[in-house]
């Protein structure tokens, strides 16, 4: 992944500062409360809905454990609708071609469609440093890059500002990068809309170059498809001579048929509508109507290293749906930045640390950074286990072992910084193996009851920062069992 | 990257299960029981939802609902695609704009309204689907210009169902299902409608017999 939010610090030092901003708790309650009530409404109109779910996971993992072939079938469908199809192993690799595509066309300024895998190769910044301009045209993603800011949220990138805000950062920067707001904006949000739609009419209108990802790609037919609600979409996928659509590996299904299935999970699942506005399905090229050259980037960058691991190569079934971060409790209050990744919440907490690998301070964090509720689990439309892939990749950060990184196998030594946790570990094993030893300890701990601590000293400080310690029984339990004779006859 | 791919499979145990069976599809094809009636009162329920505006009428006297559309909204010029229905535009004077491979996108951009046909609309989604056919059009026709009228033809076009809907179209076809105006969730995810796409929605339900409960 790409280096923009690298030297983060790990996710409780992020998230302590995050919590501490009313104004972004505010936000964030909000906007995930709003949509959740929302999404639970449009999701019940669906009688079959895990049935539904149910079929959209087994399609996915139908599609992983037999990827290559997919793969290879989709590069001929493409092909010979008149597309051109490369291949990226990482993001550099992706970023240089894509820089290429657009030198060659004789253009310097491309519009984008909002994209997840252009966000985490970190695309923009790669062409600015080409000389070419990238003009974000999404709502969310106009006012994350005309606020200098970093996205915070799959689905709404801004989701961390509010209408005022989002005034705010329209009066002082449009005119830096366009067509001014108009003047006396206020913060309604239609007439935000509407200046959106006035700064970004005259680029789609004169654009040569569009940059896309897609939500999925068909192997059987070599369609893509793109869901969004604004028609910026549209106009970056039909208005440009060129299009470049820079897709993840993992976005492939089947078949045409497929779609039917994700047709109907996403919407509901993401803004939780029937359907959205527009969704865009092209097959190569056509003649007469939208972009005449049509490239498609197959991107990997760390989706081959998480199809390696077994359990946490479920992550990949993902449809970035975000209804995983709506509904998590530690999202709503700690806020996408926290995060570290263009990936944020539950989702970004698996995917994240899998893509990039744990060697960073962010990275090994983030399997930490949930309460392990299942709210995730429950609400993703491909019944991505999360809480089990952070439980797995925890073990990974302690304990070490065997991962694949950029398609090598390599052996991790467990991370610094659990060496307390490994010693109670050990400790316990020690102990739970000598009977005497453990029976003695705990009559001790017993009969010294009323002299323990309420927190506990040195590195246990902080965990007991917000948790009670546990009470310690005046008799341990194996005591009384043998005293009571099991508790028969009503003895205490 | 296919040996990349390939080697991190490497645990996977053979399967050779057709795809036709591996996964089940249990799912309904359609939700609920409807008549062919109760179908499009669905479809234009669900439209309305989404803040299109919903027309229905006989064929006989589409040509003047088309025309009472164009002169509410004070529209002088339209695009017509090339294989449009001429009787569409019988009850308008408002200039006819063609749509022409060599029309800049600037120049659409000077055009009040568009009408279309559709391919298939779906009910249970409140959705349009045009596929490029000489009735719809290129697909920028339907997206610079600020005011759509789509006509649908009840029954025939109306399906239940996205599975439904998916069975008719052909993915070789430049596609766009289109639910409602442009939208956006951007702001405090809440739906404002407005964005890019034509802000004005208009579907006209045509029927070749007169409908007896006609709602509007």
């Amino acid at each position: 992944m790409s280096g923009t939010f690298e030297g983060m610090p790990a996710f409780p030092k992020a998230a302590h500062e995050a919590v501490g901003n009313q104004t972004l708790r505010g936000n964030l309650r909000h906007a995930t409360h709003t949509i959740r009530a929302k999404r639970a409404k449009a999701v019940a109109e669906v009688s079959d809905w895990a049935v539904l779910r149910e079929a959209g996971k087994r399609i996915k993992d139908h599609t992983l454990r037999h990827l290559d072939q997919y793969l290879e079938q989709l590069e001929e469908s493409v092909t010979a609708a008149g597309g051109t199809v490369h291949w990226a192993a990482d993001a550099d690799e992706a970023n240089r071609i894509v820089a290429r595509l657009v030198k060659e066309t004789g253009e310097s300024e491309v519009v984008k469609v909002k994209s997840m895998a252009t966000q985490e190769i970190g695309l923009n910044e790669a062409l600015e440093a080409e000389g070419i301009r990238a003009y974000e045209t999404d709502l969310a993603e106009l006012i994350v890059q005309l606020g200098k800011d970093r996205p915070s949220h799959i689905l709404v990138p801004a989701i961390h500002r509010n209408r005022g805000e989002i005034r705010d950062i329209f009066e002082r920067e449009m005119s830096e990068w366009g067509r001014p707001a108009p003047e006396g904006l206020t913060d309604t949000p239609a007439e935000l809309a509407e200046a959106a739609r006035l700064h970004l009419r005259e680029k789609f209108l004169r654009a040569k170059v569009g940059i896309s990802g897609a939500n999925f790609m068909v192997a059987e037919t070599g369609t893509l498809v793109v869901v969004e609600s604004e028609g910026n979409g549209r106009m970056c996928l039909t208005l440009p001579e060129t299009l470049i659509s820079v897709v993840g590996i993992e976005k492939i299904v089947p078949t045409w048929r497929d779609l039917e299935v994700f047709l109907q999970t996403l919407p509901r699942s993401s803004t939780a509508e029937r359907m959205n506005p527009y969704t865009s399905m092209w097959t190569g090229t056509t003649d007469g109507d939208g972009p005449q050259n049509f490239h498609l980037v197959l991107l990997d960058n760390g989706r081959t290293d998480t199809l390696a691991d077994e359990v946490g190569r479920q992550a990949l079934r993902c449809i970035r749906c975000s209804a995983c971060l709506n509904v998590c409790p530690v999202y709503e209050r700690a806020g996408g930045h926290a995060y570290g990744s263009v990936y944020p919440g539950p989702i970004g907490a698996i995917l994240s640390p899998q893509l990039r690998g744990t060697a960073s301070e962010i990275d090994a964090s983030l399997p930490y950074a949930s309460s392990l509720c299942g709210a995730c689990y429950e609400v993703c439309p491909v019944a991505i286990d999360i809480p089990e892939v952070l439980v797995h990749l925890r073990e990974r950060v302690v304990e070490g072992g065997q991962v694949v990184r950029e398609g090598n196998k390599v052996v991790l030594q467990p991370a610094k910084g659990h060496a307390a946790e490994r010693a109670a570990m050990r400790a316990a094993r020690w102990a739970f193996t000598h009977p005497g030893a453990l029976r003695t300890g705990q009559r001790l701990a017993s009969r010294t009851r009323r002299l323990h601590p309420r927190t506990l000293p040195g590195p246990g400080k902080a965990w007991s920062g917000s948790r009670d310690l546990p009470a310690v029984p005046a008799e341990p339990f194996r005591d009384w069992w043998q005293r009571t004779n099991g508790g028969k006859g009503g003895a205490k | 990257m296919l040996g990349r791919v390939r080697r991190a499979l490497a645990d996977v145990p053979h399967d050779e299960t057709p795809y036709e069976e591996a996964v089940p599809r249990e799912y309904l094809r359609e939700h609920g029981e409807r008549s062919v009636e109760e179908t499009v009162d669905l479809l234009a329920e669900n439209l309305a939802d989404y803040r299109a505006v919903v027309h229905r009428c006989t064929s006989g006297e589409l040509a003047a609902q088309i025309g009472r559309l164009l002169t509410a909204r004070g529209s002088k010029t339209v695009l017509v695609p090339p294989g449009a229905d001429a009787q569409w535009l019988a009850g308008t004077d408002a200039e006819r704009v063609p749509d022409r491979a060599e029309s800049t996108p600037h120049e659409l951009d000077q055009v009040d309204s568009v009408v279309t046909g559709c391919a298939v609309a779906v009910a249970e989604t409140g959705t349009i689907v045009l596929d490029g056919s000489p009735d719809q059009g290129r697909r920028r026709i339907t997206l610079v210009p600020d005011h759509h009228i789509c006509v649908v033809r009840v029954p025939e076009q109306v399906v239940s169902s996205v599975p439904q809907a998916l069975e008719r179209l052909d993915p070789a076809r430049p596609l766009t299902w289109i639910s409602g105006p442009s939208a956006t969730s951007d702001i405090e995810l809440d739906r404002v409608e407005g964005v890019h796409g034509p802000r004005t929605l208009e579907v006209v339900l045509v029927s070749d017999q007169p409908s007896a409960d006609v709602n509007s």
